[in-house]
């Protein structure tokens, strides 16, 4: 077999027909990087065998642009999204499946990088990516690369978390900073290009989540707040529970710079994505043991309690304001929008 | 941040609260005009009317560009994008502004026509420097804190001999809508204003001084912030128990008597008066609009295209009008939170950024008593 040109070369339709020079991508580019043993079974699926006990399993598609984005990359993110999905009840993740669709054209280059940064993560996570698919589209139908991940786990005994089992009385805690994600890859769109030193929030939560559910393993509700930003999730979970909920906004933290490029663009960074950040629900007689845990794991240090859950039949959210009034924090509607004056 | 938390600071707001309270006279009600959809979103999103008395009502007014554009507008823009296979460059808060039919730019983006959200007017140019094969066309709106830089982009394209850009203009004033409000037949009940933070700037204060004088109403520049606004309601109830009818600045960081008269001088060169312009809610307006004056015409997309959108009505049980004039609030309509929601809107007010529906419904609906 020759060797794959990974420094010139490019994608091409060759590369997702099935034939030698797929075979030939895959062995010297894909299975190189992400190599483990299940992978290496060379069959169409992984085979392994099971736990015992509860298992889940989260799928999640990664059509990201840029490709590319301080503090990451969609490998690595493909990699977080699905295993903080997968964390999310609580589980220990194992494995991932990963699907391509490759745009004809794509530099090989490029491609090897997302690929190492995959590995990377999955590393940290402690997760393999045990199999995988690879498509090619024609150019112009696509974007670069789309990465879809799924992922399976297992839940320790004892454990059920689980969104609707949010009751009146509990407490909110949020792991850390909100927004960073979505404003660094704001940062980097091309008709936008602001400077800015903020980077992608993007990690795998497991090792966060392990050391929460050992100390405290009836914690209620988990969720990571991804897309739609926190005020989204939070009313997903109010509705999933049938509860309303009370915010304190000057418990919310925000960097400075995160702020900063909110006032400006006329964004509200509630509603910005994060990729390294949980929301979680206990007890309180649970909080401050909680809240403790989260703070001695790197990806909590921030952690704080951020709100109640309240009994309200309109499931609203609501929030002090830092300024001393209160306010509705609503799901977010639509694209948030730059307002224009 | 600085420059953003000192006016969002909550010992500040405290004070300002309890200086309001001392002023306010308990037997009367003020009813306070905030003129720009941005003080009204400043209200909610910081909760400033539960720091407020009770005998201290905020009125909503007009000033929100994307609110007051009739839907013909919006359909022209769609026609010129769907018929005319320009490329078409708008502000954001257009996309989901439903038009005739309940049409937004966003279906029709989604159904083929390369419609783009742009941030500035110099995106639309390089647009346009991108694309020459294709006619570029601007969605200018806006009232005159977006006028300038539209001048700037069209100067810029006769500069730089672009033959494939244009803009179709709907600029408008904000003196004439305060006017329209003034001089309406039935007029609604209003002790005072708080005047445009950033139109002002532009403008600067002595333009809304006739106003004050022949209306005697007392007339407050604002800033956006929660204090801003809080500083502001106080300097108006304090001139309505004294009788004054001024214009007084209280955004003075910003804004002077005179404005941005190097803006105002490009805005002149580039613009000239509309006879008439029609605006949602407050209908016919006089030399309330601005067009591209004649040496400009090449860049005028209204001269070079043919559009033909027919007067729309407003849906019928659609409160927008009446709440853009201040007559009505959001909750007084019956489609509000019911037929009417951000996902599915019925007019421009729920939609906009700046729109007091959207305001209501993002931050007040069904709010509960402060904690």
């Amino acid at each position: 077999m020759t060797t794959l040109n990974i420094k010139t070369g490019k994608v091409d339709m060759g590369h997702g027909s099935g034939g030698r020079a797929m075979s030939q991508l895959i062995k010297q580019l894909f299975i190189k990087h992400l190599n483990n043993p299940l992978l290496a079974q060379g069959n169409d699926q992984a085979s392994f065998a099971t736990a015992a006990g509860r298992m889940v399993m989260s799928t999640d598609g990664h059509v990201i642009s840029p490709l590319f984005f301080p503090g990451g990359d969609i490998g690595s993110l493909a990699v977080h999204g699905t295993v903080n999905d997968v964390a999310m009840a609580g589980a220990k993740p194992l494995y991932l499946a990963a699907g391509f669709i490759l745009e004809e054209g794509f530099p090989l280059i490029d491609l090897e990088c997302i690929v190492i940064s995959m590995a990377k993560a999955a590393d940290v996570a402690g997760v393999s990516v045990v199999t995988g698919d690879t498509k090619v589209v024609e150019r112009g139908k696509g974007d670069g690369v789309y990465i879809t991940t799924t992922g399976v786990g297992v839940v320790p005994e004892g454990v059920t978390i689980s969104g609707d089992r949010a009751q009146p009385g509990d407490v909110v805690l949020l792991s850390g900073s909100i927004g960073d994600h979505g404003v660094a890859v704001l940062s980097k769109r091309e008709n936008l290009d602001f400077e800015t030193t903020i980077e992608s929030d993007s990690a795998a939560l497991d090792g966060l989540v392990a050391a929460m559910v050992a100390a405290v393993p009836q914690l209620h509700c988990l969720r990571d707040p991804t897309r739609g930003g926190l005020a989204t999730s939070l009313n997903e979970l109010a509705e999933q529970s049938g509860v309303g909920m009370q915010l304190d906004e000057s418990a919310i933290l925000v960097k400075a710079q995160v702020a900063a490029a909110c006032e400006l663009l006329g964004l509200d960074p509630l509603y910005i994505a994060n990729e390294g950040k949980l929301i979680a629900i206990c007890a309180e007689s649970d909080a401050e043991t909680l809240l403790s845990v989260m703070r001695a794991h790197s990806l909590g240090q921030d952690a704080a309690i951020i709100g109640r859950v309240v009994a309200d039949e309109h499931q609203m959210v609501q929030m002090q304001t830092r300024f001393g009034g209160q306010r509705v924090v609503d799901w977010l509607a639509g694209e948030q929008l730059p307002r224009i004056c | 941040m600085k420059y953003v938390d000192e006016f969002r600071d909550r010992d500040q707001a405290r004070a300002l609260a309890a200086a309001i309270s001392r002023e306010a006279l308990p037997e009367r009600h003020y009813r306070l005009m905030e003129f720009c959809g941005g003080h009204t979103h400043a209200i909610f999103r910081y909760g400033v009317q539960d720091l407020m008395p009770d005998n201290v009502e905020f009125v909503h007014g007009p000033g929100c560009p994307v609110c007051v554009l009739p839907i013909a507008c919006i359909d022209e823009a769609m026609q010129l994008a769907q018929v005319h296979g320009v490329i078409l460059c708008t502000y954001a808060d257009m996309m989901r502004v439903p038009a005739g039919n309940r049409r937004s730019l966003m279906q029709a983006k989604a159904e083929g026509a390369d419609i783009r959200m742009i941030y500035s007017t110099q995106d639309a140019l390089q647009i346009a420097r991108d694309n020459p094969e294709q006619h570029v066309v601007f969605f200018a709106i806006g009232f005159e804190t977006t006028t300038p830089p539209t001048a700037v982009a069209i100067k810029q394209a006769q500069i730089q001999g672009l033959k494939n850009f244009s803009v179709f203009c709907n600029h408008v004033l904000t003196p004439a809508a305060l006017g329209a409000i003034l001089k309406a037949e039935q007029p609604v009940v209003i002790d005072g204003f708080l005047g445009p933070s950033h139109v002002s700037t532009v403008i600067g204060s002595q333009a809304y001084e006739p106003f004050a004088q022949q209306y005697a109403k007392p007339i407050v520049i604002a800033g956006f912030e929660p204090l801003d606004v809080m500083q502001s309601s106080l300097m108006a109830i304090r001139q309505i128990n004294q009788g004054r009818c001024e214009v007084e600045n209280e955004y003075s960081r910003a804004v002077t008597r005179k404005g941005n008269i190097k803006a105002q001088g490009l805005v002149r060169e580039v613009f000239e008066l509309r006879d008439s312009f029609e605006w949602r809610g407050l209908g016919e307006i006089k030399n309330s609009a601005l067009k591209l004056r004649n040496e400009f015409s090449d860049f005028d997309a209204e001269q070079r295209f043919s559009l033909t959108a027919q007067p729309v009505a407003d849906i019928k049980a659609c409160d927008c009008p009446a709440i853009l004039r201040g007559q009505k609030k959001p909750v007084d309509c019956k489609l509000f939170g019911t037929t009417c929601t951000p996902e599915n809107p019925m007019g421009s007010c729920m939609v906009s950024s700046e729109g007091a529906c959207a305001a209501y419904w993002r931050y007040g609906r069904r709010r509960g008593p402060a904690q």
